[in-house]
């Protein structure tokens, strides 16, 4: 029976590509491994190899074509023996599409925690009068490319810094983040390690004791707790040990929490990891003009920082100034969205899921306003104390676990600095208490969603 | 299915090829093409949305783990990095629960739980499927440590790659396998690359020489031919179990596809890649033993492909039919 071979989704997030070339033609025979023909999606160009054996019998999408969805048969592939006229026979369906679960199901759940089309485009903000002169003339950029923007003009501005990670200098970036780096400022600047994270975040934080000015990478936090050691005992008490003559301005960046389907030793949320230890700052950015302006204030700082981006983040598009002296302080958070009935405080993501919260909370008469906290360490606690002194109601979210999480220490700082304030008890909304599931259904019931956070406004607000 | 596909052991001192029966031939060919079918199938799944985040395709490097697992008895422990589903194919883990895992399901070898990177068999003795590169090699060495301790004359095969020798974790345990005198077979799978890295860019030196200091004996072996790999994995896991401690394998082989399924591999060329897909293939190698010595001809290979073909066909089916894990398991199995 014929075979239909199929557009492939060659990465989690990937719905359609575009059918860049056709190495084989009608009547070719194929054996299973063989390359087929070349694919391109929004981040490269793949290869699609023959699963089966047999004979091109059509070709079914021509090459050149755009926007071919995955799953769409692209050609037919004749069994030994068969002939062309095995194809006027209704192909028979793929061998696969599920039965029970329908395939399309993973990458959509994949997707879930995305929260893009759901965000407000222009959020109301109340933003700083000195951050808003920024915003006169702007640029939509991704954040994977504010980052690297970041690092390209520190680079520019500062000699002393430097690159370093896995994958960052001719991969450019694991995730592409450092894209474009190693061309423009050489390998002395932008450097590959191998992978000892603990030898080269070591290596960092010495180098940063003689004045040099290293970024980090992680290729995800994950593979950081291999150098937590350093980051700790090393990058944030050398200067208290040393009685203040050194310290070591060094950022420890990379992408934090979870990402889509990559199990239990790929996906947490590090955040209050790193928040529990003086000596260190810690910045999770949301939107672009966050992580950039976020991650040259980090550069330029003189402490160390650890800086979570994310990585479902890298490819959303937000509005970021022109102007290459928007700088943003740290330890300052922004209101995203104002609101008088309930405080939602947020970081990273969850900043995306408040705002889609708040906007169902708004149809339903609530009115919240969202803390986007930009840096937890050291945490704004002015202006979440302030925000709670309106609303009398405060809801954390995080993606990391609850247990002495960040939303432990926002119960804990209304306590001491709100208690009088607060008309119903501080809700925490956070990670399930588990290792992170790879199953699809399971991963979306331990992570934070939406729902979660509306009913959780709600119930503080007694409705 | 339940059978095991391992083969009675043969315990000889330096075993040349020729020594091979025929039917050993033939086994370790269904092996080999079990695991290539396989993950040509998981890379099609992939494609097709039914597997989600990593998945890292062994395909190519097949002989490697065929040909040590035949100089490895039952009892002995397996453990390796997240490339494992031939690993585990190999210990004669079911092909269907392998699968189901992949795809997220309730027939998975951890439920739906783990994924493609973190599979178990407490009855296979295969330790799993590690995602962060390198730990795989001291929880290795910890059961070589157990194996020592209860005295039951088994030993432990942890794999790592050519990226993940680099880890310091590796050399701590190199310094303790060799000072205690564990039963561990170190195999360095040297696909050439680390994700995007070259050997040549991440490490310096020869590999199977970086246990030499602590006195670990190393050797290079052509880990694209089961043969080969199989003679030196009889000679040492017989020097390793008569309790002289730890050797280091460096296999020279090859990955095919990308790192992982999203990983264009635009560090190396084409014609790397065809050249060694075409000279060096461990599964067209031995099918010309076969042929070439009359161990087997086109028919009765012809017949172990439809088998295997088969057998992996209906691990697609089962992970695609069996139901995604109850929503109750997210709070299971956190502590006892
Ligand atoms: C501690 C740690 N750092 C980085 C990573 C990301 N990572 C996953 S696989 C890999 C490459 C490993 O290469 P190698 O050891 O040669 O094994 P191969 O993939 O070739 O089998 C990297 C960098 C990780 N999983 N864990
Ligand atoms: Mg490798």
């Amino acid at each position: 029976m014929p075979i239909e071979v199929l557009m492939p989704a060659l990465s989690p997030t990937m719905t359609e590509g575009k059918l860049a070339k056709w190495l084989k033609k009608e009547g070719d025979s194929v054996k299973s491994g063989e390359v087929l023909a070349e694919i391109e999606t929004d981040k490269a160009t793949m290869e699609v190899e023959a699963v089966d054996e047999g004979r091109i019998g059509k070709i079914l999408i021509a090459e050149g074509t755009d926007n071919v969805a995955v799953n769409t048969p692209i050609a037919v592939l004749l069994e030994e023996g068969e002939d062309a006229s095995a194809l006027t026979a209704a192909p028979a369906p793929a061998p696969a599409p599920a039965p029970v679960a329908a395939p399309v199901a993973a990458p959509v759940a994949v997707e879930a925690p995305v929260s893009a089309p759901t965000v407000p485009a222009a959020p109301v903000a109340e933003a700083d009068a000195e951050e808003e002169k920024f915003f006169a003339k702007t640029t939509k950029r991704t954040v994977r490319e504010a980052l690297r923007d970041a690092m390209a003009e520190e680079m520019r501005r500062d000699d002393k810094v430097f690159v370093m990670g896995e994958e960052v200098a001719q991969y450019q970036g694991a995730y592409k983040v450092t894209q474009g780096l190693l061309q423009e400022f050489g390998d002395a600047r932008v450097i590959d390690t191998p992978i000892t994270e603990i030898g080269f975040a070591g290596l960092g934080v010495g180098a940063s004791f003689k004045g040099l000015r290293p970024v980090v990478e992680f290729m995800t936090f994950n593979f950081a707790m291999q150098a937590i050691d350093h980051i700790i005992n090393s990058a944030a008490k050398t200067l208290y040990m040393s009685g203040g003559q050194m310290g070591s301005p060094i950022v420890f960046r990379g992408p934090n929490g979870a990402a889509a389907r990559v199990g239990a030793q790929h996906s947490q949320c590090y955040a209050s990891w790193y928040a529990h230890c003086p000596g260190l700052k810690v910045i999770a950015p949301w939107s672009a003009a966050d992580a950039k302006g976020l991650l040259k204030a980090a550069i330029r700082d003189p402490n160390p920082v650890v800086f979570l981006e994310n990585e479902i983040l890298y490819g959303q598009s937000f509005e970021v100034p022109d102007d290459e002296e928007f700088v943003l302080p740290i330890g300052k958070a922004k209101i995203e969205r104002k609101g008088k009935d309930v405080t939602i405080t947020a970081f990273s993501i969850m900043v995306g899921h408040a705002l889609a919260a708040a906007e169902i909370l708004a149809q339903e008469g609530i009115d919240a306003e969202v803390i986007n906290l930009r840096t937890i360490r050291p945490l704004d606690t002015a202006t979440i104390v302030n925000s709670v002194k309106k609303t009398n109601r405060l809801v954390s979210v995080e993606e990391g676990w609850p247990f002495a999480g960040i939303g432990s220490e926002m119960a804990a700082l209304m306590m001491e600095e709100a208690f009088d304030y607060l008309d119903a008890p501080v809700i925490r909304v956070a990670g399930v208490d588990v290792p992170m599931p790879y199953a699809a259904n399971l991963e979306k019931l331990a992570l934070p969603q939406v729902d979660d956070i509306v009913k959780a406004a709600k119930r503080a607000c007694y409705r | 299915m339940a059978a095991s596909r391992r083969r009675p052991k043969a315990q000889t001192e330096s075993a040349p090829a020729q020594a091979v029966s025929s039917e050993e031939l033939l086994h370790y060919y269904r092996e080999m093409l079990l695991i290539r079918r396989f993950e040509e199938k998981a890379g099609q799944l992939y494609g097709m949305g039914l597997i989600g985040g990593f998945c890292h395709l062994y395909i190519g490097q097949e002989a490697v783990v065929v040909g040590i697992q035949s100089a490895l008895n039952e009892g002995d422990s397996v453990i390796t990095s997240y490339r494992d589903h031939g690993h585990m194919l190999a210990c004669g883990m079911d092909a269907k629960g392998v699968m189901a895992e992949l795809t997220g399901r309730r027939g998975g070898y951890s439920h739906g739980k783990g994924g493609s990177m973190h599979m178990f068999s407490r009855e296979k003795n295969f330790y799993g499927g590690h995602g962060i590169v390198g730990g795989q090699v001291p929880l290795g060495t910890g059961l070589a440590f157990a194996h020592k301790y209860l005295k039951d004359g088994g030993i432990s095969a942890v794999y790592c790659g050519d990226g993940a020798i680099n880890q310091g974790q590796v050399y701590e345990s190199f310094n303790m396998a060799a000072l205690w005198k564990l039963p561990v077979l170190f195999v360095i799978e040297n696909n050439k690359y680390a994700m995007g890295t070259s050997q040549e860019r991440a490490s310096a030196g020869e590999l199977h020489q970086r246990g030499a200091s602590y006195g670990i004996p190393g050797y290079q072996v052509n880990g694209m031919d089961v043969l080969e790999v199989k003679a030196a994995a009889d000679q040492w896991v017989n020097y390793i179990r008569e309790g002289n401690g730890p050797v280091i394998l460096e296999m020279k082989t090859y990955r095919y596809r990308g790192h992982s399924m999203s990983d264009p591999a635009k560090y190396r060329t084409k014609e790397e890649v065809e050249k060694m897909r075409s000279e060096s293939d461990p599964i067209d190698q031995l099918k010309a033993k076969l042929l070439a010595g009359g161990h087997a001809d086109e028919d009765k290979l012809k017949e172990i492909d439809r088998e295997v073909k088969a057998i992996v066909i209906e691990s697609a089916e089962f992970a695609q039919q069996s139901p995604e894990p109850d929503a109750s398991e997210l709070w299971t199995d956190v502590l006892l």
